[in-house]
């Protein structure tokens, strides 16, 4: 507290003129407000653009024919709306298949996480035992590391189990990867927990199975929201860890979202199909549009909670 | 003590731990074990001592990709704090003050929403569509509503600049999250401190650099590792934008575009985990520099 008051006193002189100084500054001051204050809208709206700018620009341009995107004016409307892109795209180029597939992965994935993740770190948060300390930084180092390290032996060790180009290799990936950080929240977030509840279930015999299922897990709702929304998003997203297990004779049939649309935007450079391109953006941008408009504060909330930790 | 404490957690212990030994310990040990070997991903493994280290510190394409992951170390932490910075001070402190309370700009709420949404995009998704933005010809965004006149820019196909357009995706998928991070750590801030330093007549520039940075600061300093890390990545953007991946000749080549290419492309499997090493003892440094840089008093209220 001093430290701001003092400095704040230096830049405007000894404490007793500060009131004459501050009320002569004042006609000065508003002035400086006022060009601040448009400069300030300014540069807001002109970021403001530039996010969503490109992403309507997608939108506009699936709609149009080969010439049309080649002509510029990318802002122009389309001469007609048709979904004949859209049916190509999600059909021809398999967009429906990679998105039932991201939605399939992440599903068993963030369920598999957040089970695993919540018990790991319920019992090291809550329960003394040797080794304890040790498997906990075990868990909490793995936030230390790039992924992409470990890329080449992982994927000679998914080999050896038969796992490369399967989506239960994918999946298992996905948890493991995903438990450093599920482990760390919510070790902190088990801490926290009031004793009391936990005491009284013990008094009605409630085994520590049934404690932690019926009892705390309801209480670390809060924590456990937050943390699924971290590893759907993540999860969704991965595009590093499909590119390099997924690989192989029939692969294409098991491409995530990410990778799918990946491989669509170098073909559409081959076929010249950019509107069909377009399309499958679009496919792949709106769901996340409409979900973010639902869940826009917890999403905000989740993807913040681990950098605020 | 209730009686299966042992069974209990080694019961609920038992598959996490299993998965995470399996594919994460184990891969992250066998990266440098690997490194000393000439494994070309098939057949027997043959130890080769530091080999790998030195062909490494000979290859030419080695070094250029460390300076670009360095470049985008470099700078996009700092483009990236220094613009969220700004516009979450406006979006909070910026409006001025009305009775006795502290706002954001008109709108800040509308702004905040807006300019989160890149974060939820995969960044793979975001690299396909600045691939079509970048483009050299009249169908790229940014060519496109340039005058007819105009020579087309070649961005991504051009030796110079293939590296600032990557340097400028991530800073636009970044900025809006941070502006969000900050903005929650501003929200802690006690209004009484504005209004003091308001009453001693500071203005909005004076109560940025004297009180917004200062109580920000342990914020900033987990974003500037946060967004160092994300520079030593960025595998998405240049597998998938850039022209021939990593290129022209090289030019935006980076050390994780690296490790893929010579893991799945060279088979080179032993090259690779070497790369990955160098990977490892990079981020090290660099998280402990931070750490050591950026070590101040924190102020305290």
């Amino acid at each position: 507290m001093t430290t701001n008051l003092s400095s704040t006193d230096a830049l405007s002189g000894p404490p007793g003129v500060v009131p004459a100084r501050a009320a002569g500054r004042r006609p000065g001051g508003r002035r400086e407000f006022n060009a601040f204050t448009g400069l300030a809208h300014v540069s807001l709206i002109v970021w403001a653009l530039a996010t969503a700018g490109p992403l309507i620009w997608v939108v506009l341009a699936s709609f149009k024919t080969n010439t049309e995107i080649f002509l510029g004016r990318p802002y122009a409307l389309p001469e007609s709306f048709s979904f004949d892109t859209y049916v190509s795209a999600w059909s021809q180029a398999h967009v429906g298949r990679y998105f039932l597939n991201s939605v399939f992965v992440v599903t068993l994935s963030t369920v598999g996480t957040m089970l695993f993740g919540s018990m790991a770190a319920y019992v090291l948060a809550r329960y003394r035992f040797p080794g304890n300390r040790f498997i906990y930084f075990l868990f909490v180092s793995g936030l230390a590391f790039p992924t992409f390290m470990a890329l080449v032996p992982l994927f000679f060790i998914l080999k050896g189990f038969g796992l490369i180009n399967t989506f239960t290799g994918l999946i298992l990936v996905y948890i493991a990867y995903s438990l450093p950080f599920t482990v760390f929240f919510l070790a902190a977030f088990f801490k926290t927990l009031p004793k009391e509840m936990e005491e009284a279930a013990v008094m009605d015999g409630a085994s520590h199975t049934r404690t932690f299922f019926q009892i705390m897990v309801p209480m670390a709702r809060s924590g456990l929201v937050s943390i699924t929304i971290f590893n759907i998003v993540g999860q969704w997203n991965q595009y590093l860890l499909p590119v390099a297990i997924m690989q192989g004779a029939g692969a294409d049939s098991k491409w995530v979202l990410t990778q799918g649309i990946a491989n669509i935007s170098t073909s559409a450079g081959y076929q010249a199909e950019w509107a069909t391109l377009f399309a499958a953006l679009t496919l792949a941008i709106l769901p996340m549009i409409v979900v973010y408009a639902i869940f826009q504060r917890q999403i905000q909330a989740g993807l913040t909670a681990g950098a605020l930790k | 003590m209730r009686r299966g404490k042992y069974p209990f957690i080694i019961g609920f212990l038992a598959v996490p731990v299993a998965l995470y030994g399996t594919f994460v310990v184990a891969a992250y040990i066998q990266t440098f074990q690997l490194s000393l070997t000439n494994w070309s991903g098939l057949g027997p493994i043959e130890y080769i001592g530091f080999d790998n280290f030195v062909k490494l510190w000979h290859d030419d394409l080695f070094w250029k990709s460390v300076r670009h992951n360095l470049f985008l170390l470099l700078l996009l932490p700092l483009i990236t704090i220094l613009i969220a910075l700004v516009f979450a001070f406006l979006l909070n402190v910026g409006g001025g003050f009305s009775r006795g309370v502290t706002r954001g700009v008109w709108g800040s709420k509308f702004y905040r929403v807006v300019f989160f949404f890149p974060q939820l995009l995969a960044l793979a998704i975001v690299a396909v569509i600045f691939g079509r933005v970048f483009a050299p010809d009249k169908s790229g965004l940014i060519n496109g509503l340039m005058p007819e006149s105009f020579k087309p820019w070649l961005f991504l196909a051009d030796e110079q600049w293939a590296l600032t357009c990557i340097l400028s995706v991530l800073v636009w998928q970044a900025i809006g999250f941070y502006v969000v991070l900050f903005s929650a750590g501003l929200g802690s801030i006690s209004q009484e401190i504005y209004e003091a330093a308001a009453l001693d007549g500071a203005t909005r520039i004076t109560l940025f650099f004297r009180i917004t940075v200062p109580l920000l600061w342990s914020t900033i300093q987990v974003a500037w590792i946060y967004l160092g890390i994300a520079a030593f990545d960025a595998f998405a953007l240049v597998n998938i934008m850039t022209v021939d991946r990593g290129g022209p000749d090289g030019a935006t080549s980076v050390l994780a575009l690296m490790i893929y290419r010579n893991a799945f492309e060279y088979s080179q499997a032993g090259y690779a985990s070497a790369l990955g090493v160098v990977l490892f003892f990079l981020t090290l440094t660099f998280a402990a520099l931070t750490l050591r840089v950026t070590r101040r008093e924190t102020v305290e209220l």
